[in-house]
């Protein structure tokens, strides 16, 4: 028995969601253009009026909209509210600049909790659950975020946030978390730090999901941590821009379901901004069709990803996205190779011998790009030969050369050396000066 | 055939300084003492290997310092001190077609030669080496040593 949160909704015929997403768009670009002077300025400069978008192929006429957009006119100058309407701020964290500032109307917040509450439905969590949130509360979304969501759909919120790892794993027993969000990485942390204090999360805990995300991770790893520590592991999309941790896969795992009534979806390529046909991998677009205080209009979130628009097991009718391996700017060409940190995560775990944690380290020597994967060395393939050792080095080496195209070299390194981490985990330091 | 086995310590290290002197003072702290010891160094990681007086805790002192490490079966040979004391070993073995994976060797306060060995199949080696009447020591030994 399959559990929707909005039936009618979730299942409504594609041409009848196509039809609501046509009439969405025409009034949001009426809104925009009305109550914004960023987007009234931006579509004029394209010669566009909002009259020329009357359907849902008119939308490659509309500009994109980018992040250095959010930064530029820091803190609220694209938002389409007064502020007095607003009920939240969040703050992206900067590392990368500037920290984009996303207000919220109350129309807003509920909007992402209902997005999130038909999530969660999907991967059948609901009353009953104890839902741990390991994600960061604050000026993060990712906290917050599933905290509403999860007593939307009536499930208790333990609001632990991250670190303070052991306390966490003693609430986990002691009050029976059955669900956990967190990232990826973190997860793989407590369940270390989990192992060394005796704890199984198998046998000692209720845990029987994880929603993890904000960090690009793959299916290999996924295949790890359920079996490791025997729960399932489902992917979650979102970012702050949009709102937050908005949407994940269902119980079938094949793809994160993005709600067509309130997002609408393109792929380009991010060279010549073309339009990618279904299936074509390339970088997503969004458009909201119900955010209020700041839509946005052709983001160009910059996540790399394929749209899968055939229908799904669960019977949602909602196009999804696949797996996300990368953001286009976690790009790194080296020796004009493109590589994905997410790529060299997907081989490292096809590699029993190998641990989870490992970090790419970028540098130019003598005008050569040079990559250098190194990975801890676990107790289980630790071998006392030198040989084995260097085997186990080049095995590794042939497999990341076999999909990357690229000779790498490959450093074991002593366990726990890789530094952890309690939210987005850091894979990559670029050495070069470009 | 059992107690003829030695328990060797071998740890995974990166090739950086401060590493010999971390499981030297962990060592220090747990009254362990160093019989024989060699680095195998080979480009940014070594393997140390040693024969301790207290594998056992030895193992778990450096497992719970954070080291990778494993015990080792190996074997200890009391040397005869005349030319082709090494030779004989090297053709006993090698007649039976066993493997030596790597040797070491060291010197006792009693001026005996002692040689560590791992060997591709170490149960035939004590077999074979018992055979020709060369000298195996043991756990007890090494203690004593």
């Amino acid at each position: 028995m399959i559990e929707y949160w909005n039936p009618l909704m979730e299942r409504m015929p594609v041409d009848e969601l196509e039809k609501m997403q046509e009439k969405k768009l025409k009034s949001l670009v009426n809104y925009v253009y009305q109550h914004s002077d960023f987007y009234k300025k931006k579509f004029d400069e394209a010669g566009v009026k909002p009259e020329n978008i009357q359907s849902l192929d008119d939308l490659k006429k509309l500009p994109f909209t980018y992040k250095s957009d959010l930064r530029d006119t820091y803190p609220t100058g694209m938002f389409c509210v007064p502020n007095e309407q607003l009920v939240r701020f969040h703050v992206s964290s900067g590392t990368t600049g500037k920290p984009t500032v996303v207000g919220y109307t109350k129309n807003d917040i509920q909007e992402w909790n209902t997005s999130l509450a038909r999530a969660l439905t999907s991967i059948g969590v609901g009353r009953g659950d104890v839902i741990q949130v390991s994600y960061g509360y604050g000026l993060f979304t990712g906290g917050l975020g599933l905290h509403y969501g999860a007593e939307e759909v009536g499930s208790t919120v333990l609001p632990t946030s991250s670190g303070n790892t052991e306390k966490q794993l003693e609430l986990m027993q002691d009050l029976g978390s059955s669900v956990i969000a967190c990232t990826p990485s973190y997860f793989l942390f407590m369940s270390e730090v989990a192992n060394q204090n005796g704890i199984s999360i198998q046998n000692d805990t209720n845990l029987k999901a994880g929603v993890f995300g904000a960090e690009p991770w793959s299916e290999e790893m996924r295949a790890r941590i359920e079996e490791a520590t025997g729960i399932k592991a489902y992917d979650i999309y979102g970012t702050s821009e949009l709102s937050g941790p908005l949407c994940t896969e269902c119980q079938f795992q094949e793809g994160i379901h993005i709600w067509a009534d309130q997002f609408l979806i393109e792929v380009i390529d991010p060279a010549t901004g073309e339009q990618l046909g279904d299936g074509e991998r390339g970088e997503l677009v969004i458009t909201t069709l119900a955010k209020e205080a700041l839509p946005l209009i052709r983001y160009r979130i910059g996540d790399i990803t394929v749209i899968n628009k055939e229908p799904c097991k669960c019977g949602r009718t909602h196009p999804r996205i696949m797996r996300v391996l990368g953001r286009a700017d976690d790009m790194l060409i080296v020796r004009g190779i493109n590589v994905f940190p997410g790529q060299v995560e997907s081989v490292l775990m096809t590699i029993p011998e190998v641990g989870e944690h490992f970090m790419i380290l970028v540098d130019r020597v003598n005008e050569l790009d040079t990559m250098t994967i190194q990975i801890e060395m676990t107790d289980e393939a630790f071998s006392d030969k030198v040989n084995d050792i260097i085997d186990l080095e080049k095995k590794v080496q042939a497999a990341l050369k076999n999909v990357l195209n690229l000779a790498v070299k490959v450093e074991l390194v002593e366990k726990g050396t890789i530094p952890r981490s309690m939210g987005k985990a850091k894979k990559v330091i670029d050495n070069r000066k470009l | 055939m059992e107690e003829k086995i030695i328990k060797q310590i071998s740890l995974f290290a990166e090739n950086k300084p401060g590493r010999l002197a971390n499981i030297a003072s962990n060592f220090r702290n747990a009254g362990i003492n160093i019989r024989a010891f060699t680095i195998a160094e080979a480009g940014d990681f070594g393997i140390i290997r040693m024969v301790v007086d207290k594998p056992d805790l030895a193992h778990e002192v450096l497992h719970d310092a954070g080291f990778t490490v494993s015990e080792t079966s190996v074997l200890g040979i009391e040397m005869e001190d005349v030319p082709g004391g090494l030779g004989k070993i090297a053709d006993v073995l090698g007649a039976q077609s066993i493997n030596i994976d790597y040797a070491y060797a060291f010197v006792t306060k009693t001026e005996k030669a002692l040689l560590i060995l791992r060997v591709s199949d170490i149960e035939g080696a004590i077999k074979v080496l018992n055979g020709a009447g060369v000298k195996l020591i043991d756990m007890v030994n090494i203690q004593e040593i």
